[in-house]
């Protein structure tokens, strides 16, 4: 056990590295030019050379990927003399176009997609996960069929779709809640709520009937195996049967299946956020598209790779924990 | 004879499909007395396995018609509550399956495992069950058994893990346990060891077993009393004896002829019954192994296409279902199955 962790942590190591290494490329390959950007209209080739030389940009690549990842682990100082800023750890960069370390760019936005995340995780889990389970055991009865046809209808609709739909309804027409936008949760737990419910349930629409099917087959799977039967001829009472046996194999690979997509969501919900006008990091990435801010591009990929690559390996030792046939693996 | 323990009557299971109903088994009866061994014989799709289903009451009601009677020590079971039948389950009757990997619970421990067969019927502390499970597992011949209980069952070998299936069948000391093709899935050598620990276990505990299997071999170790089944149905019901040396039904002729032996040479073939096994929606009208059988030109105008046969005594312990007159059978019996069935006729 002890040495399969250590063997997944190097492994995710060299990922990570290997990530660095390739977002860092495109930073360089895009059509971009990062120098161009740092002055408006009166730029000269001359102050473009003079800010291309502050920032490092006329030296080799590998040159700069060395200074990048030093910035990442102790910080960096972009410029000369007098007209010097200092970049604090983890530096990943300074963006010119907000004015701002990227780093503190991505502190300030990630809380909002985190609760983004967190809630309509927490929604989609919960409610996919039991819609699952009841339509599995109401198996071709008229339950499941109802359950599986919604889950098809909500599958198919994109999620700025039913996003727009909410708005519409819930919010311009109905007045359920509130137009204020986000507010912290310690300002107005009222408010805070008020605002991400809507956006909560667009993410957890689709993913819910993602998660229903899933469950509901993988259920299916897990009730026909032998080891139930066996349960069964125990002479175990059905609840027993369904509770202890089959949903404890049944929802392993749910597991899977939450970790990743849950780290999917925190590496911004790109189109939520712009839908509900939500500050995150998805938005952050989409603004930065837009204005060509090359450092925050690359920032905002290595963070949400990064996220994909943690969960996981969190999911893989959970893994072992739920099933004591990984552990020799 | 006193009582059966168990008692089938005229047993059916059918399960409605799309393209019809399967009538999986098909009337069928039996008898099993404590100490003796039944062993129930046919080939895939013969209706076996769902007759033993059927008797522990694991086939779904709601997915199945079940009619017929099930009598466990005088109770009925057909007609019974789900909770009476589940509450019998593992305590009166217990069952063994063919693949023991997938039939024991990859998550959990050995131990945990049998501490929750013990749990369900008796109210005893878990050091007290874990003390019973050790003792058990001990018992059919599992080496360390102390350390076995925290080990996973992938962890086993093939034969250990059936070892702990028997295990975890007796726990509640059964009156009737049922082997779902037990040796199927092992190899030889384990096989032979599995049948002699469960005849062992027979006789230290005076079960009545009820052994599925397709392997003739294993039934002369272990059977009393012997059911061939074909297509859901019996086709001859008879003890060791006279399965082996005085065999009526034409089916049990082509089972015992596809089987190797060690008495006659190595030069005979071995003879597979030709065709396929009877598709269970469509039966054919007469008698249904009518389509396999070589000998049905012998019985006159068409009865073997046009009549059922019934299962017809011929002893006190011996019953056919085949149209053949009785004289014929042994004569084409003793023929077919050569110097043993001269020697005891």
């Amino acid at each position: 056990m002890g040495a399969y962790i250590v063997r997944r942590v190097i492994a995710m190591v060299l990922m990570l590295i290997a990530l660095s290494m390739i977002t860092f490329l495109l930073f360089n390959v895009l059509p971009a030019d990062p120098a161009r950007l740092t002055c408006g209209k009166a730029c000269t080739p001359a102050v473009i050379a003079a800010n291309r030389h502050r920032l490092g940009l006329d030296d080799p690549l590998y040159v700069q990927y060395e200074k990048f990842v030093k910035g990442i682990f102790v910080g960096r100082t972009y410029g000369s003399g007098t007209a010097t800023f200092d970049c604090h750890v983890p530096c990943l960069g300074y963006s010119f176009r907000q004015g701002e370390q990227v780093t503190d760019l991505i502190k300030a936005k990630f809380p909002i997609t985190a609760q983004l995340a967190a809630g309509g995780f927490i929604l989609w889990l919960v409610s996919g996960v039991s819609i699952g389970i009841i339509a599995a055991l109401k198996r071709g009865k008229w339950e499941d069929r109802a359950i599986m046809g919604a889950a098809l209808v909500g599958y198919s609709f994109p999620s700025f779709f039913i996003g727009l739909l909410l708005l519409y309804f819930v919010q311009i027409k109905w007045h359920l809640v509130s137009f204020a936008g986000y507010t912290s949760f310690f300002d107005s737990p009222s408010l805070w709520f008020q605002a991400l419910i809507l956006p909560w349930i667009a993410i957890a629409m689709v993913q819910a009937a993602f998660y229903a099917r899933l469950t509901r087959n993988q259920m299916l799977e897990t009730m026909g195996e032998d080891y139930i039967r066996t349960a069964r001829a125990k002479g175990l009472k059905e609840r027993t049967v369904i509770g202890r046996h089959g949903l404890r194999a049944g929802l392993t690979p749910i597991v899977t299946a939450a970790g990743l997509d849950l780290a999917y969501v925190l590496g911004g919900a790109i189109i939520t956020e712009q839908v509900f006008n939500l500050d995150g990091l998805g938005k952050l990435a989409i603004t930065s598209v837009i204005d060509s801010d090359l450092p925050t591009i690359t920032a905002t990929v290595l963070v949400a790779a990064t996220f994909i690559i943690v969960s996981n390996l969190i999911v893989d030792l959970l893994y072992a924990i739920i099933d004591p046939r990984v552990r020799l693996a | 004879m006193s009582q059966p323990f168990l008692d089938v009557k005229e047993l059916r299971v059918q399960f409605p499909t799309e393209d019809g109903i399967v009538n999986a088994v098909d009337g069928v009866s039996f008898s099993v007395q404590k100490n003796e061994t039944l062993a129930i014989v046919g080939e895939s799709g013969s209706g076996k396995s769902v007759t033993a289903q059927a008797v522990m009451g694991l086939i779904n009601r709601k997915s199945a018609t079940i009619t017929g009677e099930v009598f466990l020590d005088g109770e009925e079971l057909v007609s019974a509550s789900k909770e009476q039948v589940r509450s019998l389950r593992g305590k009166r009757m217990a069952m063994i399956f063919q693949d023991p990997l997938s039939s024991l619970h990859p998550f959990y421990s050995i131990g945990r495992q049998l501490v929750e067969a013990i749990k369900v019927h008796q109210d005893i502390s878990k050091a007290k069950a874990l003390g019973i499970s050790r003792d058990m597992l001990d018992r059919v011949g599992i080496p360390n058994p102390e350390r076995r209980l925290k080990d996973y069952p992938h962890n086993l070998s093939g034969g250990m893990r059936q070892r702990v299936m028997i295990a975890m069948a007796l726990l509640n000391d059964p009156e009737l346990l049922i082997a779902d093709e037990p040796t199927t899935a092992l190899d030889v050598t384990v096989q032979a060891q599995i049948i002699e620990l469960l005849r062992g276990l027979q006789k230290e505990f005076g079960t009545a077993i009820v052994l599925i299997t397709h392997d003739l071999g294993v039934v002369a170790d272990m059977a009393d009393q012997v059911v061939v089944m074909y297509g859901g149905r019996v086709v001859e019901n008879a003890g060791i004896e006279d399965i082996y040396y005085r065999p009526e039904m034409p089916y049990t002729w082509g089972l015992l002829g596809s089987v190797p032996r060690m008495d006659v040479g190595r030069h005979e073939r071995l003879e597979p019954i030709p065709g396929q096994p009877p598709s269970l929606i469509r039966l054919p009208k007469g008698c249904v192994f009518r389509p396999r059988c070589p000998y049905h030109e012998l019985v006159p105008g068409n009865r073997c296409d046009d009549e059922r046969p019934d299962l017809v005594p011929t002893s006190a312990s011996h019953a056919v279902r085949c149209h053949l007159e009785p004289a014929q059978r042994r004569e084409i019996a003793a023929e077919r199955l050569g110097s043993p069935a001269m020697e005891e006729t």
